[in-house]
């Protein structure tokens, strides 16, 4: 029976529970009703009083899973949208990122932020937020592309000691599906080469690693060997595989859904000229989603994030084609 | 309060509060006098003329059991909650040794694994926190008659962290002490720029909370508060709103002279110290000479925690592990 990558976050929870009475897990509507997109489901029933429903108060909840986790709790916080988080964002920052630098005191919290662009989704629907959480220092940020690092890296996120900013993709929710979780997935802190090339490297993650494949298979048809990366977590980011990758071809496109005034893809490409300027065949590129709010109509949206033909168009320019 | 009708217990925390006024004005003062003289790293922020709210409130909670985030003028609760004064004059003076390892300072100071969160500059956040930890022990069936206790100024009930905070720790009955010092100016700003209720005693309220209000220059009336309070969030109550009344005797923060404050308003109004003298002596509690003692030995312990501490390294940037994670010795 194939799992979605939806189902893959509850059965990690649901595991989760199960597995350890210090977890629990808080958000709006995550209770009986089991949460805006079901992640949840039937969890508060399954684990009387340890699934609960919170009130709009993204600060308060954030505060409130911090103080739990410096008492051995291993909470669970879901963002309804990732986009909320911003409510929330002196708690993240401020409280559970510095709490370990400033008082040697760990805050093992696990934030779920649903990311990302859905078609009809809006402003304040669709936000990507894992380049604002990994410019501070303290914060652990993994962007699951596949429906087993749904599946092993919430469970990984949530038994860490320091707090994780867990990206989870709403586009991938309910058309990804794998037909077994694999336990034994890469370590959160590795990236993994989705696919191999000679001829240039993508370095993306979340939902857009299925857009360069999507590419690389476009290109491919003219002969044309496209490697991509999946960074998986963005902090830690994996320089080694990145610069292998880029030892490799010789090329990087940097490729994100986020906003495009700095963030990962703007690390990256950072990164990649800093180490490894020697390597390159020719200057970097970044592509990421227009420099607008991501917009409501599925024509505009469509148009806003990159796509397989923006992405090929991208990567033709950088192959000189 | 006649002296027959105080229990010996009664009588213990009153002495325990007071002496936690003695000692915090003493450091304090000292604290001062090494700011002006340009040795202290950072603010100072003092808590002069709070003394009798924060000690009380410190005073009623149990150190090993309960939980308290102080704020910026609650050295006396930090005193009467059992905070080593060297945690105190280690991190004032930027040394190593001290709770912070220099990475954070002064009113920041914390234990959190003692119970007593190290507060962040963004006021009302300790809120949510205390909630947490109360809801973690609770989860585990460990909570039993522990409480909580944060403390907030006028300033911060503005803040959507503390709303969020305050109706959070209703929604789940959590025993949280919620104090609001209200000293009438939040740095320099008057209680009619910072909220439009005529009392914010009646946010108890709409917060679905109990609330209390006490004049927070009379220590035996805040004792009695801090006492009720705590009682009730034991008993189950949930969170116990208090709001004590005290104009402070100093600036924001040493480096203001508080100019704002009227002068009619600084006439009127009493330092709690010498109300809490008088208090001890008119009730028997303790004699002149018994009070002399306690400022005597305050004076001591003072002298030596800023003596120790001055003698102690500051850190040493190429010591520094510079990690922000705890997690070392993996991929990451």
């Amino acid at each position: 029976m194939a799992l979605t990558y939806i189902e893959a976050i509850h059965t990690a929870q649901r595991e989760l529970l199960e597995e350890s009475a210090d977890v629990f897990i808080y958000g709006q509507d995550v209770g009986a009703f089991g949460g805006a997109f079901k992640a949840t489901e039937g969890l508060a029933e399954a684990f009387p009083g340890r699934v609960i429903d919170a009130p709009i108060s993204e600060d308060a909840m954030a505060g409130m899973v911090i103080g739990a986790a410096v008492e051995g709790a291993r909470p669970i916080l879901e963002m309804q949208f990732a986009d909320f988080s911003s409510v929330a964002f002196n708690q993240i920052v401020n409280q559970a990122a510095t709490h370990y630098y400033r008082t040697g005191v760990q805050v093992p919290i696990t934030v779920r932020l649903p990311s990302g662009g859905t078609p009809g989704s809006g402003p304040f629907h669709s936000q990507t937020m894992e380049s604002i959480y990994a410019h501070y220092p303290g914060l652990i940020v993994v962007t699951p592309a596949t429906v087993a690092d749904a599946y092993g890296m919430l469970k990984e996120a949530v038994m860490m000691d320091d707090p994780v900013m867990y990206c989870e993709h709403k586009f991938l929710y309910r058309w990804l599906r794998a037909d077994e979780l694999k336990k034994n997935s890469l370590p959160i802190g590795q990236a993994r080469i989705v696919r191999p090339g000679k001829d240039a490297t993508v370095v993306t993650y979340s939902a857009m690693v299925h857009e360069a494949v999507k590419a690389a298979e476009m290109l491919k048809e003219d002969g044309w060997e496209i490697e991509v990366v999946d960074l998986r977590s963005v902090k830690p980011i994996d320089i080694d595989t990145i610069m292998a990758s880029i030892s490799r071809t010789g090329r990087l496109l940097a490729l994100g859904e986020g906003f495009p005034w700095g963030g990962v893809t703007a690390e990256v490409v950072s990164l990649v000229v800093a180490e490894g300027f020697h390597l390159l065949d020719a200057a970097p590129m970044r592509l990421n989603s227009k420099d607008t709010p991501v917009p409501y109509h599925p024509d505009l949206w469509a148009a806003h994030r990159p796509t397989p033909e923006s992405i090929s168009v991208s990567l033709k320019h950088l192959l000189r084609l | 309060m006649a002296d027959e009708k105080v229990s010996p217990d009664a009588l213990a925390k009153i002495h325990h509060g007071f002496r936690a006024m003695i000692l915090s004005r003493t450091l304090e003062n000292k604290l001062s006098s090494l700011y002006k003289a340009g040795k202290i790293v950072g603010g100072v922020y003092l808590g002069k003329g709070q003394e009798a709210i924060s000690a009380s409130l410190g005073t009623v909670l149990i150190k090993g059991k309960d939980v308290y985030a102080p704020l910026i003028r609650d050295q006396a609760g930090r005193t009467a909650f059992g905070e080593d004064l060297l945690d105190v004059t280690r991190t004032y003076l930027g040394k190593v040794t001290g709770p912070m390892k220099g990475r954070d300072g002064n009113v920041h100071r914390g234990r959190p694994k003692e119970g007593m969160p190290a507060m962040i500059s963004h006021l009302g956040a300790s809120l949510s926190y205390i909630a947490g930890m109360l809801f973690a022990r609770r989860l585990r069936g460990e909570l039993n008659d522990a409480i909580g206790a944060a403390t907030f100024g006028d300033g911060a009930t503005s803040t959507g962290a503390f709303h969020e905070g305050l109706n959070l720790a209703a929604v789940e009955n959590l025993p949280i002490i919620v104090l609001v010092v209200n000293n009438s100016f939040a740095y320099s700003t008057p209680n009619d720029r910072q909220f439009s209720c005529d009392n914010l005693i009646s946010r108890a309220e709409g917060y679905g909370v109990t609330g209390h209000e006490v004049d927070g220059t009379d220590f035996l009336a805040c004792m009695d508060v801090m006492t009720q309070a705590a009682e009730s969030a034991r008993a189950g109550n949930g969170p116990q709103l208090i709001v004590a009344n005290a104009l402070r005797l100093c600036g924001h923060g040493e480096h203001d002279d508080a100019k704002y404050i009227p002068a009619e308003l600084r006439a009127q109004s009493r330092d709690c110290i010498e109300v809490a003298e008088s208090q001890m002596q008119e009730n028997g509690f303790l004699s002149s000479e018994e009070i002399a003692n306690i400022k005597q030995e305050s004076k001591v312990q003072v002298t030596e925690a800023v003596a120790i501490a001055q003698r102690e390294p500051t850190p040493d940037p190429r010591k520094d592990d510079w990690q922000a994670l705890g997690m070392k010795n993996t991929i990451l």
